[in-house]
């Protein structure tokens, strides 16, 4: 079984550092880059499968600046097997257009049975990535799963997708592109073992010249949505701290609730 | 004319997902902020017809595309090889989707196969010379921006309630139409839909969402929860670790990896407010949380702070609540 898991550094969002540049681009000098948190689960899974498959390999897919390679050892040290890194400097400031088109190129240079991704960002939060990719690819897409069950002897995927009821079961040939959230069960932390072997994994980057992109299409020079403007929100009003007995404090919550005409 | 265009996402019963009339209410401002554009309506899918009625009572035109497939096969792939064929005969230059599951893997694939950028989760959308620009919240609520699509032209999701649905004067007309071209894409098959025991009312759209945390100490604490959600009309939520806890559905999880919400009230009991959960919640109109820990990280941001046990304080709530509706 071989998976290739799209993976995104973001700014941590637990540093509360996240900020934009005079540019309107993000500035990531102001916090740590993490792997985005959805992708996170969905390498869980993606480990998960090659184990219980007794082979295989997970390979990282990441379109990033050239400093990436810190952030995918993380990844790397939870146990995937390799890193693909598609680096440029005119990638910087791509849209959602670009990334997908890029994302989609870099694919067709691999082997795989299966390619998972978030089912968004915590930076960007588009959610349009994934989608995007599988349509260029012309792959099938089975999106927001809670369970990816790769049945190898038949070629088939099955995956039970989040609806606002339950589920719908989705079925598909392998290869497939799957979506996926926290459902999918909590990461693993990586071993001291895991971080060690990291160091020596292969992180190979590829340029837009290796895929037959043209740099006037990517980046800022291709970017179909600009930042015009930015400001901090409306401050949130002084919080009411109460600390009466139950019943009193329970009829001044109701007397707020009545003044804002919430009951 | 610029032309404007809402997609009406249909529920799997066929009917108009509540968001779709938000979106469509917010066409019609964006439409009379941009030199009269004419708003269009669109619905896909295999019996369009209730969704596509629904619909025309927010916009003056609906065009109705029925399209079998979707009855069986996963709908976000089909509906938007279906608009892109639209989009390539009469060319709008914005498309409107909801920023919900549905909403964006149709943009996803939608962007993907017209090569239209996507603004992503607008909370607000204005009209301009240089087209519309959405605004958004991002890094979890600490900054606000505005964004442009280059040329006026794009996609946009919004996210559920950044307007009031409001239905228009007089209805529209519905139109039937058929586009161009085959599906290419590969489709895949539904093979079975399964419903949740107890499936909880949403908490996407709700206007009044009660939440529970770890503080809450168990499945059993989470009928309070559900007693007080039912008393004020609102819907059930919870933080990761109630969800990792097992005592309440992810669909239930508000947050980073959760859904993102934006209620009149939010009601946290039992929850600490972390960044993590903060940046699903803290665009709330109201938050009110209880909590015994004064220095719960909760108190920094919420309208007000009960310092005391959640079960007390919430069954004394509960009590009120039922006494005044009688
Ligand atoms: C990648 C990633 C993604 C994450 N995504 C999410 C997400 O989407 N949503 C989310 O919620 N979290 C998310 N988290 C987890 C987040 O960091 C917190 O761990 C979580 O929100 C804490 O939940 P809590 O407030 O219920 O629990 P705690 O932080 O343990 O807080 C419980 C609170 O209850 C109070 N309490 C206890 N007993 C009582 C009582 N009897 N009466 C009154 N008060 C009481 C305590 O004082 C405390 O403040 C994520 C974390 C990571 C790393
Ligand atoms: N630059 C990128 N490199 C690799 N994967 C990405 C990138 N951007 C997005 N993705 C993948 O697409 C998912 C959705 O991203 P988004 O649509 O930007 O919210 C992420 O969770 C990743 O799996």
């Amino acid at each position: 079984m071989r998976i290739v898991v799209l993976t995104k550094p973001v700014p941590d969002p637990a540093s509360g550092g996240e900020r934009l540049g005079a540019d309107g681009r993000l500035d990531r000098t102001n916090s740590p880059a993490v792997v985005n948190g959805n992708d996170e689960y969905v390498l869980e899974k993606a480990l998960k499968l090659v184990e219980a498959a007794g082979e295989g390999e997970v390979i990282l897919l990441t379109m990033a600046p050239a400093t990436a390679p810190e952030t995918m050892r993380k990844a790397l040290a939870m146990g995937a097997t390799r890193g693909v890194l598609v680096t440029d400097p005119p990638i910087g400031g791509s849209c959602t257009v670009a990334t997908t088109r890029i994302l989609a190129a870099a694919l067709k240079t691999l082997e795989f049975d299966l390619v998972l991704a978030g089912v968004d960002t915590s930076d960007g939060g588009a959610g349009v990535v994934a989608p995007g990719v599988a349509a260029l690819a012309g792959l099938p897409y089975l999106s927001y799963a809670a369970s990816i069950e790769p049945d190898a002897a038949a070629g088939k995927v099955r995956v039970n997708r989040i609806t606002p009821s339950g589920y719908d079961v989705l079925e598909a040939p392998m290869p497939a592109l799957i979506s996926g959230t926290q459902a999918l069960g909590e990461p693993r932390y990586p071993s001291l073992k895991g971080i060690m072997a990291a160091r020596n994994k292969e992180i190979t980057t590829l340029t837009l010249a290796d895929l037959g992109i043209d740099a006037g299409t990517v980046g800022t020079a291709g970017a179909t949505t600009k930042v015009v403007d930015s400001r901090a929100p409306e401050p949130r009003a002084a919080t009411r701290v109460v600390r009466e007995e139950p019943d009193e404090a329970a009829r001044q919550v109701v007397a707020l609730l009545a003044e804002r005409r919430l009951i | 004319m610029a032309g404007i265009w809402v997609h009406g996402e249909l529920a799997a019963d066929g009917s108009l997902a509540k968001l779709s009339t938000e979106v469509a209410t917010l066409a019609r401002s964006l439409a009379g902020e941009s030199g009269g554009a004419e708003v269009t309506g669109i619905v896909i899918g295999a019996d369009p017809a209730g969704g596509a009625a629904e619909l025309a009572r927010f916009v003056p035109r609906v065009l109705v595309v029925t399209e079998p497939s979707t009855v069986d096969h996963a709908a976000g792939t089909i509906v938007a090889q279906r608009l892109a064929a639209l989009i390539e005969e009469r060319d709008p230059d914005i498309v409107l989707a909801g920023a919900g599951p549905e909403g964006r893997d149709l943009a996803g694939a939608l962007s993907a196969l017209t090569g239209r950028g996507v603004l992503a989760n607008a909370i607000a959308l204005r009209g301009s010379p240089d087209g519309p620009i959405a605004t958004h919240s991002v890094f979890g609520g600490k900054l606000i921006t505005e964004s442009a699509l280059t040329g006026g032209r794009g996609i946009v999701t919004v996210r559920p309630n950044a307007v009031t649905a409001e239905a228009a004067d007089s209805p529209g007309s519905i139109e039937t139409v058929a586009p161009a071209g085959e599906l290419t894409q590969p489709a895949v098959p539904i093979i079975d839909r399964i419903e949740a025991q107890g499936a909880a009312a949403s908490i996407d759209d709700a206007r009044i969402i009660v939440a529970g945390g770890r503080g809450v100490g168990g499945p059993e604490g989470f009928g309070l929860i559900a007693d007080l959600a039912e008393a004020l009309g609102g819907a059930v939520g919870a933080t990761r670790a109630a969800v990792d806890s097992g005592w309440i559905p992810y669909s239930q999880q508000i947050g980073q990896t959760g859904k993102i919400v934006k209620p009149q009230l939010y009601l946290a009991m039992g929850i600490s407010g972390a960044i993590q959960h903060k940046v699903g919640m803290q665009t709330a109109s109201t938050i009110i949380a209880v909590n015994r820990d004064p220095d719960a990280p909760i108190a920094d941001f919420a309208d007000m702070v009960v310092v005391g046990d959640l079960v007390e304080v919430g069954q004394a709530i509960l009590a009120q609540l039922r006494e005044r509706s009688g």
